[in-house]
């Protein structure tokens, strides 16, 4: 579909089990509430996320859309007094049981922050952090992740002279598909995006839109989202949040040009938010 | 007016003036410190010329006074005649100072008063000889002549033969001590090992003979081995006897005194500028190497440096960990509430535990109950005589670890307080556990926050004085705490240190005033190592600063 994608190279043999998983997986969502201290801040979602497309939460600050997607790895466990109930169902399986191996859980459902966050090491032992982590310390096999992960994240071409180097020294719009690299190395199923673009230039948020458009060949994508022209531009499927609430979910088209609810349109047109 | 005065305050620039003179009072008062420590310990390896001095004394007597001119005051011309002494008319204060005249063997002082108006005749006689000696202090006079087996040693040039003997004197001296310490020292170690095996069979109900056997063969062997190095001993010995030199006090006295006894000499009026610069710094040198003499109150300091350091490494080795373990628990994984909270008032109290108090704990704890019970389970053999059921290193590392054990925790904490959560998530986002997290970036990233912690628990330990006299500082220690013999480290041995060396020489000494530049010298010595052990801290923080760099962005 679009020639700068590099996955056809296809996943390092290594990384064989993970590859055949490599599919996106589908997200359910039922009856899912979440409390913080006891103040309601998700109120009985119901979302069916589809797998390989890319799918936008959009809303007004403070409307649980990040709370959301904060749900499907877990990272809501941090926080202390944030209960949830109902189920997330991951490729068929239950993510808020009590049993579930959370590590395990975010190994199958990377993140990428608001702010680009590279760990203070080299661009090489960013991308291979996740796999030390599994206990991958092969050189052979670690070369060949970083590349097909750096690859993947469209930055080789600007990083491989240069991957011993601090992270930090790259620009914020590298540093963001450096941890977008970072996050595919391991070869997740899906990839959650917490408005990936909101602390970019303009021409790295082009570079980072074209790069979902890319992964969703292999991922399924969710990505939060306060600009509606990247909504528009990058996903398939919409989800307009309010309040904690689920106000409308369908197709993006649908959602940006005919949209069922009056609260989206008026969302949308500009009217609050 | 009103208005402008106003203005002027609003403005801030009194406040500025305000914090500009506050840094410069705390400047110049720690320039102020170690400019006056410098400039009074400093002073004291400089070969000060030796004054001759015809003095008349109270009852009119007159007397040939040699030494060096120390400090000068004014007294009141009352007091001196109130003591008195005659004092013409019309004058009212009268200058004296405080001459070194050495010769201590000889006159029972060291120093005495003179008053400025009864020095007749003040000169500098090349002649002059100093001599540095083993015991009784420094010696002042001239040079007479050179005796050898008891024979007055026919000489052109008394002084060039005499550095020549002074010189082989040395030698020997140091062979001696070489013989001493190392071969004698490692057959004696040896043999007291022997002796506790032996005890230590007999505790054990052993009566294989064979094992006894064992023993009795090696001790004879080491014994043999050991009368051997004493035959040689004897004959050094024998040789250092041999010479001795004639001197002539200031005024006329002749005195021999044995060769042996001579560490140094030199003849200051002499020297040139060059050669004073020389002799300075081989004073200085000697000073740090060498072992102290005469009651601490001359000689080297050296094995206070080799206690101070190895205690506040041995200190840093135990409380880095511990430290480090208890921040990362209080701050990552207990719970955070009441509990947590009081625990972390009451480490910070201890911060503010007075250091004695530590030491109290550290005897009563450390040494009496922990090194009794380890004598007890380990050291059976050499009671009643305590191995660790005494101070020692060992004991004085692990109470000051335990005296900044609180600076540690708590700057552990602050520096993971500052890692940016977004790092923490980053990490859990792709698989990590919190361990892992912790381990792999968290850590690394806060070690320079740790850093700064250890930099000011060493900067505390190292001047730390009152605990460590109840957990193992000594005034002189016989070894090292470090040496040939194996284990190497001895961390149950006493030990010197500087702390308490500036203590014991300021103020334990038999001859304060010899003492007192000895007391600025180390005092300054002590602020040197404290600040070369923090540089090397800081530098080793700077580095992992400059690793995790971009981490405040």
């Amino acid at each position: 579909m679009n020639d700068s994608m590099q996955l056809d190279l296809g996943a390092p043999a290594s990384a064989a089990t993970a590859a055949e998983e490599m599919a996106g997986a589908s997200v359910r969502v039922k009856e899912l509430n979440l409390y913080y201290d006891g103040v309601q801040a998700l109120k009985n979602i119901e979302l069916d996320i589809p797998d390989r497309q890319v799918t936008a939460f959009i809303g007004p600050s403070g409307c649980g859309k990040s709370t959301l997607l904060r749900c499907f790895n877990r990272m809501n466990d941090l926080i202390d007094g944030c209960t949830t109930t109902g189920k997330i169902l991951i490729a068929g399986k239950n993510i808020n049981k009590k049993k579930v191996d959370v590590a395990e859980l975010r190994r199958r459902v990377g993140m990428v922050f608001q702010k680009p966050n590279p760990f203070p090491k080299s661009i090489y032992e960013n991308v291979a952090y996740g796999l030390r982590i599994q206990g991958i310390n092969k050189r052979r096999v670690l070369d060949e992740t970083v590349e097909w992960a750096l690859r993947g994240a469209a930055l080789w071409n600007e990083v491989k002279d240069r991957l011993e180097e601090p992270a930090f020294g790259l620009s914020g719009g590298q540093q963001q598909r450096l941890v977008i690299a970072r996050s595919i190395a391991v070869q997740p199923q899906v990839i959650l995006l917490d408005e990936p673009c909101s602390a970019l230039d303009p021409i790295s948020t082009l570079k980072v839109e074209e790069l979902i458009h890319d992964l969703k060949q292999n991922y399924t994508i969710i990505i939060v989202t306060h600009n509606m022209q990247q909504a528009a531009r990058v996903s398939d499927r919409t989800a307009f949040m309010y309040l904690g609430e689920l106000i409308e979910y369908g197709d993006t088209d649908q959602m940006f040009t005919n949209p069922t609810e009056k609260r989206t349109e008026d969302y949308i047109t500009g009217r609050y938010g | 007016m009103d208005s402008s005065l106003r203005t002027w305050i609003r403005s801030g620039v009194p406040w500025v003036w305000l914090n500009a003179a506050a840094v410069t009072a705390s400047i110049a008062l720690v320039a102020g410190l170690l400019l006056l420590i410098a400039a009074r310990g400093l002073g004291h390896f400089w070969p000060a010329a030796v004054h001759e001095i015809v003095y008349q004394q109270a009852d009119g007597s007159r007397l040939k006074l040699a030494g060096q001119l120390g400090s000068r005051e004014h007294v009141l011309a009352a007091r001196l005649t109130e003591a008195g002494r005659e004092i013409p008319e019309g004058v009212e204060t009268v200058e004296r100072m405080l001459l070194k005249t050495g010769n201590r063997d000889l006159i029972g002082t060291d120093f005495r008063w003179i008053y400025e108006p009864s020095m007749l005749q003040v000169t500098q006689p090349v002649s002059m000889v100093v001599l540095e000696r083993e015991e009784w202090g420094a010696f002042f006079g001239r040079l007479v002549g050179l005796r050898q087996d008891g024979e007055l040693l026919e000489s052109r040039d008394v002084w060039a033969d005499f550095l020549g003997l002074l010189e082989r004197t040395t030698q020997l001296r140091v062979q001696i001590r070489d013989l001493e310490k190392g071969a004698i020292g490692r057959v004696n170690f040896r043999l007291e090992r022997l002796r506790l095996d032996e005890r230590q069979l007999q505790l054990d109900n052993v009566t294989d003979p064979a094992r006894f056997a064992d023993i009795e063969r090696q001790r004879a062997e080491l014994e043999s081995e050991y009368r051997v190095l004493e035959r040689e001993l004897v004959a050094l010995n024998e040789a250092i006897r041999r010479d001795a030199v004639i001197m002539q006090t200031s005024d006329g006295q002749e005195v021999e005194l044995p060769m042996q006894s001579i560490v140094d000499a030199w003849m200051p009026n002499a020297m040139g500028g060059f050669e004073r610069v020389g002799h300075y710094f081989r004073k200085a040198w000697s000073f740090l190497t060498d072992d102290p003499r005469e009651a601490n109150t001359e000689g080297g300091i050296f094995p206070a440096i080799f206690g101070t350091i190895l205690m506040v490494l041995l200190m840093t080795v135990v409380v880095t960990p511990f430290g480090v373990v208890a921040g990362v628990y209080l701050k990552e994984y207990a719970k955070q509430g009441v509990l947590t909270r009081i625990i972390r008032i009451a480490v910070n109290n201890l911060a503010g535990v007075p250091s004695i108090v530590y030491g109290v704990f550290g005897l009563g704890f450390f040494v009496y109950t922990l090194g009794g019970s380890i004598d007890q389970l380990f050291f059976e053999a050499a009671l009643p005589s305590p191995t660790f059921g005494t101070g020692g290193l060992f004991w004085a590392s692990l109470t000051l670890a335990l005296l900044t054990l609180p600076v540690v925790i708590v700057s552990t904490e602050e520096g993971l307080a500052r890692i940016p959560r977004s790092i923490r998530e980053g990490s859990l986002a792709l698989g990590a556990t919190q361990w892992e997290t912790l381990w792999r970036t968290v850590l690394p990233m806060a070690s320079p926050g740790i850093m700064t912690g250890l930099i000011l628990a060493v900067a505390r330990a190292a001047g730390e004085v009152a605990p460590l006299m109840l957990v193992g500082v000594v005034k002189l220690a016989p070894s090292l705490p470090l040496d040939g013999n194996f284990p190497f480290l001895h961390p149950e041995r006493k030990f010197m240190h500087l702390g308490f060396h500036i203590y014991d020489v300021g103020f334990q000494s038999p001859n304060v005033e010899a003492a007192r530049p000895l007391v600025y010298a180390t005092a300054l010595l002590l602020v040197v190592v404290i600040l070369l052990l923090n540089m090397a801290a800081i530098h080793v923080r700077n580095g992992l600063r400059e690793k995790y760099r971009g981490l405040e962005t």
